[in-house]
């Protein structure tokens, strides 16, 4: 009776915000969604507010030297990153209409460059790659995420939802027993967050670098003794189509700064 | 290497007293580190930094591993003259770098 409550009250507040559930349940109701940075410490949330201390600035800006580098730039097709950039990063990971993968927007710049541009092959986590997507994120700053699950993009999502809340490491728990059942709590010296993508890349103070949602995610699967899938597995794709339709209505907040 | 510069004020007047803000790309290795496979990653910290207003050194830092990935450092000097500042810093491999910032001193 309870859940059909909350389903009912979920389901009115998505109604009144406009957003369309497409017949998913949220576990965390519309007015609840926090992004990371309300987690965060005092000291982090200055850093990410203040565009010359946030350190992920730097790969932003040497994203914005890589977009118009070399005789066939990302600039020489898409101009001004400012303009043709804006709000691309919100509907990613996307389907690929070629290949009909779903592609994250690292994924995206890298079949770009292998593509049309020609260009060498950037290496998962690469400074390069890092600062280009940092750059094309950056342009959709203030935007709510807004993918889709339509169509071909919806057995990824159900199988990113499959993740989500299956049983898994040593220490046997899935994504959702933190960030859907137990946020706002203390974990160690950490308060738990809701798990939203809306930030990435994001400069980690832990990892003293700037590194992607992939990064992230093999960060939590070591946390919980899980094995680290390898960069670029299918299954990562899948989860952050999840979290970013889970996330939806949240800005981007590229570059985030966390701890 | 990438570096960015902020002036506050961005014009300062002269007699004024300008805070200068500097971020440093730079991973500040501290040596104390291990690879995958259990060998040391030499240290590789910026050690030395400074600044120079028109040629003359304003300020000058020593750094050392306690220093975070990508150094943050601000620092103060009055506004004289419009000119230059140049700013450099050199990493325990030798490798020096250096950034300008231009200064327009309004009366």
């Amino acid at each position: 009776m309870i859940r059909r409550i909350a389903v009912w009250f979920v389901a009115a507040t998505l109604a009144a915000s406009g957003i369309a559930a497409s017949g998913q349940e949220r576990r965390i109701a519309l007015e609840d969604l926090r992004s990371g940075i309300a987690f965060s410490s005092r000291e982090i949330r200055a850093m990410q507010e203040d565009d010359f201390a946030n350190p992920g600035m730097l790969w932003v800006e040497k994203g914005a030297k890589l977009w118009s580098a070399g005789a066939r730039s990302c600039a020489s097709c898409h101009r001004e990153a400012e303009k043709s950039m804006k709000g691309v990063a919100t509907r990613y990971p996307a389907i690929d209409h070629g290949s009909g993968r779903l592609f994250n927007l690292a994924d995206r710049i890298m079949h770009c460059r292998s593509e049309r541009q020609g260009a060498p092959a950037l290496r998962h986590e690469s400074d390069e790659l890092l600062s280009l997507t940092a750059f094309v994120s950056h342009q959709s700053r203030g935007m709510p995420v807004g993918v889709s699950i339509e169509g071909p993009a919806r057995p990824h999502f159900e199988a990113g939802r499959d993740f989500f809340y299956r049983r898994i490491g040593q220490v046997n728990i899935a994504c959702a027993h933190c960030h859907d059942a137990n946020w706002g709590k203390i974990l160690f010296a950490e308060t738990i967050s809701q798990g939203h993508p809306n930030a990435f890349p994001i400069y980690r103070t832990q990892w003293q670098a700037a590194g992607s949602m992939e990064r992230r995610l093999r960060a939590c699967l070591s946390g919980i003794r899980a094995e680290m899938l390898p960069y670029g597995a299918p299954e990562y794709r899948d989860l952050e189509l999840y979290l970013a339709w889970r996330a939806q209505g949240l800005p981007i907040e590229a570059p985030g700064v966390r701890r | 290497m990438t570096a960015r510069i902020q002036l506050i004020p961005p014009r300062p007047k002269r007699g004024e007293i300008i805070e200068i803000r500097v971020l440093i790309q730079h991973n500040m290795e501290t040596g104390y580190r291990t690879d995958a496979v259990g060998g040391v990653i030499p240290r590789n910290c910026i050690n030395v930094f400074s600044c120079r207003y028109n040629g003359a050194e304003v300020f000058r830092a020593e750094l050392s591993p306690g220093i975070s990935a990508n150094p943050f450092l601000q620092f103060y000097t009055v506004a004289e003259t419009s000119g230059e500042l140049e700013l450099s810093w050199m990493d325990d491999q030798g490798r020096q770098d250096s950034e300008r910032a231009r200064i327009v001193v309004s009366e």
